[in-house]
């Protein structure tokens, strides 16, 4: 029955019906609720984003039974998962998607009611509290049959999949990343390696066969191919005025997180590429009148990017790159599929909430000036603690050494009890006057 | 009055309105301050009538503080920041850092050339750090938040508060009286607590010679003199603290 129904629902029906809304969407882009008086319309692209995120969840609801299931954190080393044919699920980008569905309120205080504290990040009480309730925006998660927590963001996700694997009753694998300093020991890299080796094998038994190795170099290819045109696309905002910004980014950023390592993900950031350099072209600007550049640290505000992007706009002000788009750009240069394992190891030691403060201000140091940057509005994410650890100093640095002005806006990721919009706006206003926008 | 040129500002604050009509020539023509009335866009709509009486219908007004969207007769929104920085800038004639106390945020401003703004941080998420502080405290004490700057400036007795939270700050002055602790040096305690919490995030900034104090807060004797001790400068202020934001949106009125 259920394979029937995966069949029908998704692999005919479901797949037909996006495709088609597709279609209908992109001809009806002019049609969407920003402001277009302020800024670009909608990238042409983003039917086809619409398309690939509805798919991803569709196959997620009838997928149970059909494919094993791996839920895994957003820093994973995820290509042998896929490349061993499991469906791959990412709790924190649900948790992204409750935000901007505006949900996160409702579900974190089922979290909360049953002890969850609140002071835990938001992505963690919205993703449990939609286990609790069973409510989710996207209808249906799937029970996993596989965890795969890799520590190289935060620890927070150590237990949050301890307490997924109590729930559920599945396996978990942790792959531990020790912090990186200054450079990477050939002593990390080795662990790092054994524990990816070992959850390999954990794996195997999960998905019932073994691992094609020819299938893991080319999972890795297509991952490095999408991570690759991903960075291209974030380097174009370095032209003045810039034909995407960060909001364009955070909306497109889904498949290169959910869906490297498949060839679709690569043809859609070409496509991406080729609209943004289309755009450069015609001379297109993603702010109308973008007067100020700058920079964003931190995570999105979800529930709020619309409201974030007008009233900047509004004041000509861009923001066109982020640390945390960045991210997933940065690690292009580690990955070599000749060595799959190791490379993999190398990658997923580095991302830069692995590594220290120093390290982020002297890459957000370099963005401003490759960039052309005006100033700096550091995201102080109240429940994202290893991404906000810092940003005092790194503020006061920016704007001693650089002489960029910086600001430090409090909020939270996924939460709006921890968004204060007067206040938030009324600081924008203030940053806005102080850059002469 | 009229035919010259002039300009409205006007500070709409969570505690107080403060409307400025400034001439051409940057003088003070007339001020008034008023308890913050809860139909906001009337009191504003009535003080600015009266400037308007005195200096022409036509004067522009520059609104600014929390309640700025609501002025109707705005001609341009100035945030306070902007403005408090300029307004200090035209009394004092100095760069330099400017802390506002305000009744319900605090902010610290590096002020540059001609009350330009260089950098700023701002409190406004909690009441520890601000003029509620010292409001909740009075109501405890029994006393007027004058009274309690004026007790804090005359004592050389001090109790350290420990808690920074205006919540827990409340039950520890409870247990202080229980003990018998004299009042005054309760006071100076609760002074030093505010004024270290301010410094703290004054901190963030480069603190750049000579501090200046504005805001309503500013007339505090024992704010002044804690200040200066903990940030060990001399403490600036400006002739009448309280309409320095107004000063300054009228001045950005006058620009243009
Ligand atoms: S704490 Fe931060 S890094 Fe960790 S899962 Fe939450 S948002 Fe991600």
């Amino acid at each position: 029955m259920s394979v029937l129904s995966y069949i029908v629902s998704y692999s005919i029906a479901g797949k037909l019906l996006l495709r088609a809304r597709r279609l209908r969407d992109s001809r009806s882009l002019s049609r969407a609720r920003w402001d277009t008086s302020l800024i670009a319309p909608p990238l042409k692209i983003s039917a086809w984003t619409k398309e690939l995120i509805s798919r991803h969840y569709l196959k997620g609801r009838y997928v149970e039974g059909i494919k094993p299931v791996a839920w895994v954190t957003s820093g994973a080393p995820v290509e042998f998962l896929t490349a061993l044919g499991l469906c791959v699920l990412y709790p924190e980008n649900h948790a992204a998607l409750c935000g901007t569905r505006r949900v996160v309120e409702e579900l974190s205080e089922a979290a909360e009611s049953k002890g969850y504290s609140r002071d835990l990040c938001s992505y963690a009480r919205a993703d449990i509290g939609a286990l609790l309730t069973g409510k989710t925006p996207v209808g249906k998660l799937p029970r996993p049959d596989l965890l795969v927590a890799c520590t190289n963001i935060c620890q927070t996700v150590l237990y949050w999949y301890r307490v997924l694997a109590e729930h559920f009753r599945v396996p978990l694998v942790v792959i531990d990343t020790p912090f990186i300093y200054e450079e990477a020991t050939p002593q990390a890299v080795e662990y790092v390696k054994i524990q990816i080796e070992q959850a390999i094998t954990t794996a195997e038994k999960v998905a019932g066969r073994k691992l094609s190795w020819s299938r893991l170099t080319r999972t890795l290819e297509l991952s490095r191919e999408a991570v690759v045109l991903w960075g291209e696309v974030l380097s174009r905002g370095r032209h003045v005025p810039s034909p995407i910004s960060v909001f364009d980014q955070f909306i497109h950023m889904a498949p290169v997180v959910e869906m490297r390592g498949e060839e679709e993900t690569v043809r859609f950031y070409r496509a991406l590429l080729d609209e943004v350099e289309q755009r450069i072209r015609k001379g297109m600007s993603a702010v109308r009148n973008e007067k100020k550049r700058v920079l964003w640290d931190n995570l999105p505000i979800w529930y709020r990017l619309r409201a974030l992007a007008e009233r900047l706009a509004a004041r000509g002000i861009a923001i066109v790159a982020s640390t945390y788009t960045n991210a997933w750009a940065q690690l292009s240069d580690l990955m070599d599929p000749s060595r799959p394992v190791e490379s993999m190891a190398r990658v997923y030691l580095s991302p830069i909430l692995n590594r220290g403060a120093g390290y982020k201000l002297s890459l957000m140091k370099e963005m401003v000036r490759e960039y052309s940057l005006n100033g700096v509005i550091l995201h102080s994410d109240r429940s994202c603690k290893p991404y906000s650890i810092g940003q005092v100093d790194q503020r006061k640095l920016l704007t001693r050494e650089l002489g960029v002005p910086a600001l430090l806006l409090e909020a939270d990721h996924a939460d709006p009890r921890s968004f204060s919009e007067e206040q938030v706006f009324s600081r924008l206003d203030s940053f806005a006057e102080m850059l002469g926008a | 009055m009229r035919g010259e040129k002039f300009a409205i500002g006007i500070d709409v604050g969570s505690t107080a309105v403060k409307l400025v009509l400034i001439s051409g020539d940057r003088k003070v023509a007339h001020f008034a301050v008023e308890p913050t009335d809860p139909r906001i866009s009337e009191q504003a709509s009535r003080l600015i009538r009266e400037a308007r009486e005195k200096a022409g219908e036509e004067v522009p007004v520059v609104a600014t503080g929390y309640g700025r969207k609501l002025v109707r007769e705005k001609a341009r929104e100035v945030t306070e920041i902007s403005c408090h920085a300029r307004g200090a800038f035209h009394f004092l004639g100095r760069e330099g850092t400017l802390i506002d106390i305000g009744g319900q945020d605090s902010k610290v401003i590096s002020v540059g050339e001609g009350g330009t703004v260089l950098d700023f941080v701002m409190n406004d998420k909690c009441a520890a750090g601000t003029g509620k502080f010292l409001e909740n405290a009075a109501v405890r004490l029994r006393l007027s938040v004058e009274e309690m700057g004026d007790i804090a400036a005359g004592t050389r007795e001090e109790v350290s508060i420990s808690s920074t939270c205006t919540v827990f700050a409340e039950s520890e002055i409870v247990s202080l009286i229980a003990q018998g602790t004299d009042v005054p040096s309760i006071v100076r305690g609760l002074h030093r607590a505010l004024v270290k919490r301010v410094v703290a995030m004054a901190r963030t900034l480069t603190v750049a010679p000579p501090v200046m104090l504005s805001g309503g807060v500013a007339k505090n004797r024992g704010i002044q003199q804690i200040l200066s001790e903990e940030v060990g400068l001399e403490v600036l202020i400006p002739e009448d603290p309280q309409i320095t934001g107004a000063v300054g949106a009228a001045l950005f009125g006058l620009d243009t």
